[in-house]
């Protein structure tokens, strides 16, 4: 049987010599050899906020995205920020402002699972650089490194969908299947003028059919969901080992031990650096997932796409864990037959983390509606969640998924202006957003077709510049 | 239409369910009166508040403001909910799998038949599938039903179907063949655009050269002394239409069977629709001129993401289309130019459009096309977009599907004489928050229960009580 992370391992050692490239701070007590810290952040973000004029919007409907309400308000957003909200508040001379009578204001929708740039549009076989499908193994590929910034997606997101941030994951073929990235959804000309500023990394991993079917198929490990567990538990086992070799190193110095990218990764996760997110569909599949991270002590985010989350939500509160899951999708394989529009209000219901998702380049434009679904589907059954409180799926939840949450997702004084006008109550299928801010500019404005992102691709081509 | 809507397979424990007064069965003429409710017909008129549905022996008598509830009319009071035409799914896969990935559950394509014009899914259908349950519980109530092509552009005949809870769903059999002639009619052509027009029309005029060797329904000559010419049959009504004499002599350069031929031959001469599915705006004109070379062809547009940038010419051909609703992305370089203002910039230039779902979730999840209605009545509110009115809006998923497969004189709307499937919703069906109370098919009342019901019912308390969740029904 192959092992492709033993390939991994050399190609890891060949680059080992030229890893170490930004000295550590200076130790407190001079050992031997001082040990030489790697960047952690080795393609930072180039993201700068574009300029903004201090925008007031009054009379209007405010959900602030931590279940707040405010009826026939006002927010005042400047400098990127924003700067106060309330049943009244003063505009500072000069600034803009807009009347929102019988409009809302939320903040911007945090697409947790998305696949714009690794697989973009058009879906041409060029442009499927989401899956490493050579091995199950693969915590040392970073989505962020196959993300096309010119995927037409993220303006239909924007436009579309209020979208406003969101995380680039790897596909779910393989058991780790490397580094998402999270974006502000602010068009650029690389994947780094796009990256959130200081947002942690995370791990995307998978269990269930996806990995076994992949490469089953190849007579090869994983053909089983007892085997994705098993390579799993292998894994984490030369992880432990990986970080107990490198926190000696960079505590104590010595001869450094060789780097290997993928295990820098899984490193991070056992240290709480890197936050875990599993593609998990089966109830019984994120128990087990639940007990591999405390047999290994690593927290998982969330479980994305979560179809049976509704079966545990108890446990899914216990661990502290957010279910990531789409309004009403089903069948389309053998581990998402039992999916229920239920399951988002029931996972809320009972009092465990509730997010909502997209996996889509479509259903990206409709967060909103999704959650409306799910919403009045737990109202027929009794459940009754009101809208503010139902915006929490859509932007503070993820951006905790996230490890953002303390500077996007809610409408809080101080936090990035990343803000959405909508031309109606969000939750209708007649609403579209108006206006969306990102860190106060204002990126689109579906009343001024020069607040409309054209990407590289449809430039010249039929269509192009189209409301979409 | 010959077959009679047959009585109702019942399950005791759903009827119990059933509200109160509407029939079980459609074969007593009791006339019913559904009233109160905002009544949608789905021929694009808009909503009537307060409108009365007369429904009697399966039909629709007469819906709309005033109308007269006759004495001894079981009346249904609707107050506060709406009433509509059932949704039909204008291109979709229902019943013909359960489980995408599960390929033992899947009957969309065929990749390693011999056959492809000949392939009917009629006997395919299962009317127990989850996806028959589940969307009728969306308010679905009919569906056209298109094979998937495999080694042909031509992917085989498609029926129409109901979404009922009984062992008969085809309304209609051999409603039309469906054929691919854009990226995908490349690729099953072996690699070119080209190389599909060709096979094309070899294909047809294979049909042709056996047309005239036998007696092949929409063929020139009847099959034997005596019997009844087949022209005169609805072509349902042919026990095989594909082949009924063994005499069907054939030049040697052929490249179909001559099932394939054979089931080509009431394209040719426009006995059987054409659906064709096509999305680059070139390849639309394309097909629109194939009627200068066959004139007998009758043509439905399937996809034409582009449609909207060659809209006059569609409707100057009197070509009906289905489309995507909602494409605004160019998820392939032959839809470069989707919009979702596209359905709307097609009805505004004279076309007219049914919402279809187009390799998209067509098998389990076609009750979406209220919310993709719904959107494009969205669309109306952006400066630069084309939306649809309520009504145009509702229609594109009930009367234009209808008529796009040529039965809008039987499905798709509250009009008179009509098949009454009418359904009571909770709500504006177009609206994200609204559900399906009651749903009739052929008048009938049908059971709204499924699996996931069952499911939301079992974990409504996830956490076991005295017994294992397994005894919780």
């Amino acid at each position: 049987m192959t092992r492709p992370w033993l390939a991994g391992l050399a190609a890891a050692a060949l680059l080992a010599s030229c890893a170490a490239d930004r000295p550590a701070a200076a130790p407190k007590a001079a050992p031997r050899v001082a040990p030489q810290l790697f960047s952690r952040d080795p393609y930072p973000s180039t993201y700068r906020a574009y300029p903004g004029v201090p925008t007031l919007i009054a009379n209007v409907t405010i959900f602030d995205g931590e279940g707040g309400r405010i009826d026939n308000g006002s927010i005042l957003i400047a400098d990127g920020k924003v700067v106060a909200l309330g049943a009244s508040v003063e505009a500072p001379a000069g600034a803009e402002t807009i009347d929102g009578r019988g409009k809302w204001v939320t903040p911007g929708i945090i697409d947790v699972h998305s696949h714009l740039g690794d697989y973009p549009s058009p879906g041409v076989e060029a442009h499927q650089d989401g899956n490493e499908v050579t091995g199950p193994v693969h915590p040392d590929v970073w989505a962020e490194h196959s993300v096309w910034p010119h995927d037409p997606g993220f303006s239909r997101a924007l436009a579309n969908g209020g979208v406003t941030a969101l995380q680039i994951l790897p596909g779910s073929a393989n058991l780790f299947g490397g580094r998402p990235v999270t974006l502000k959804n602010v068009p650029a000309r690389t994947m780094q003028g796009m990256k959130f500023p200081g947002a942690p990394y995370g791990l995307k991993m998978a269990c269930g059919e996806n990995p076994k079917r992949v490469y089953g198929g190849r007579n090869q490990m994983p053909g089983s969901r007892m085997a994705n567990i098993a390579l799993m538990r292998g894994t984490w086992i030369r992880a432990q080992e990986y970080k107990r070799k490198w926190d000696k190193y960079e505590k104590d110095g010595g001869e450094a031990p060789v780097r290997e990218v993928g295990l820098d990764t899984l490193r991070g996760v056992l240290a709480g650096e890197i936050l875990v997110h599993t593609h998990c569909y089966r109830a019984d599949e994120m128990a087990i997932m639940m007990d591999m991270a405390k047999e290994f002590g690593f927290r998982v985010a969330a479980f994305h796409h979560a179809v049976e989350a509704y079966k545990i939500p108890d446990l899914l509160r216990a661990n502290e864990v957010c279910s990531a899951m789409w309004a009403d999708w089903w069948g389309f394989k053998m581990e998402s037959y039992d999916g229920i529009g239920e399951n988002i209000p029931l996972v809320h219901n009972a009092g465990a983390c509730t997010i909502v998702h997209s996996d889509d380049a479509n259903g990206i434009q409709r967060l909103n509606q999704e959650a409306a679904k799910a919403l009045a589907n737990g109202r027929r059954m009794g459940i009754n969640i009101s809208d503010e409180t139902a915006w929490t799926w859509l932007s503070y939840n993820p951006a905790r998924a996230l490890g953002i949450a303390d500077r996007t997702g809610s409408l809080k004084p101080g936090k990035m202006a990343d803000v959405v006008l909508w031309n109606g109550n969000p939750f209708s299928v007649y609403t579209r957003p108006e206006k969306v801010w990102i860190d106060g500019a204002l990126l689109y404005d579906a009343l001024d077709p020069t607040r409309r992102p054209v990407s590289d691709f449809e430039l010249g081509q039929p269509g192009e510049g189209d409301v979409k | 239409m010959t077959r009679l809507r047959r009585g109702f397979v019942g399950q005791t424990r759903l009827l119990a369910l059933a509200v109160a007064g509407l029939l079980a069965s459609p074969a007593a003429a009791q006339m019913v009166a559904i009233t109160g409710g905002t009544v949608a017909l789905g021929d694009g008129s808009e909503p009537i508040a307060g409108g009365t549905v007369l429904i009697r022996g399966g039909r629709i008598v007469a819906a709309g403001r005033d109308v007269a509830v006759p004495a001894g009319a079981q009346r249904i009071d609707a107050t506060g909910k709406w009433v509509t035409a059932g949704i039909v799914a204008g291109f979709s896969r229902v019943g013909l799998l359960e489980v995408d990935a599960v390929d033992e559950t899947n009957d969309v394509q065929a990749n390693n038949s011999p056959f492809s014009a000949a392939i009917d899914v009629a006997p395919a259908i299962n009317p127990l599938a989850s996806g028959i349950a589940v969307n009728r519980a969306g308010g679905v109530t009919r569906a056209i039903v298109a094979p998937a092509s495999a080694r042909s552009i031509f992917a085989g005949q498609g029926a129409v179907i109901d979404l009922g809870g009984d062992m008969q769903p085809i309304t209609r059999a051999r409603a039309f063949q469906f054929v691919e002639l854009g990226e995908e009619g490349a690729g099953d052509a072996g690699g070119s655009r080209a190389s599909a027009h060709v096979l094309f029309r070899n294909a047809l005029r294979e049909a042709r050269d056996l047309g005239r060797y036998s007696g092949i329904a929409g063929g020139r000559s009847s099959a034997s002394p005596g019997a009844p010419d087949q022209r005169d049959l609805a072509l349902e009504e042919i026990p095989d239409n594909r082949l009924l004499t063994a005499g069907a002599a054939r030049p040697d350069d052929v490249l179909l069977t001559r099932f394939d031929a054979a089931a080509l031959v009431p394209v040719l001469t426009g006995r059987q629709l054409l659906l064709v599915h096509a999305e680059r705006a070139s390849d639309i004109l394309q097909v629109l001129a194939l009627k200068r070379e066959f004139p007998n062809l009758r043509l439905v547009l399937v996809g034409a993401a582009e449609g909207w940038t060659v809209a006059e010419a569609i409707a100057a051909a009197r070509v009906p289309v289905i489309a995507n609703a909602l494409l605004d992305l160019p998820a392939a370089f032959e839809m470069l130019a989707a919009t979702q203002s596209n359905v709307g910039r097609m009805e505004a230039a004279g076309v007219r459009v049914a919402l279809g779902m187009i390799n998209d979730d067509e098998a389990r999840q076609v009750r979406l096309a209220r919310q993709q209605a719904g959107n494009l009545v969205a669309l109306g509110r952006i400066p630069g977009a084309a939306g649809l009115s309520w009504g145009a809006a509702f229609a594109t998923i009930t009367s234009r599907p209808a008529e796009a497969v040529g039965l809008g004189g039987e499905l798709g709307s509250l009009r008179a004489g009509r098949r009454a499937d009418v359904v009571i919703w909770d709500g504006d069906p177009l609206e994200n928050s609204s559900a399906a109370l009651t749903v009739l098919i052929d008048g009938v009342q049908q059971s709204i229960e499924n699996h996931q019901t069952r499911l939301r019912d079992r974990y409504r308390t996830a956490t076991e009580g005295r017994l294992p969740k397994a005894y919780d029904r």
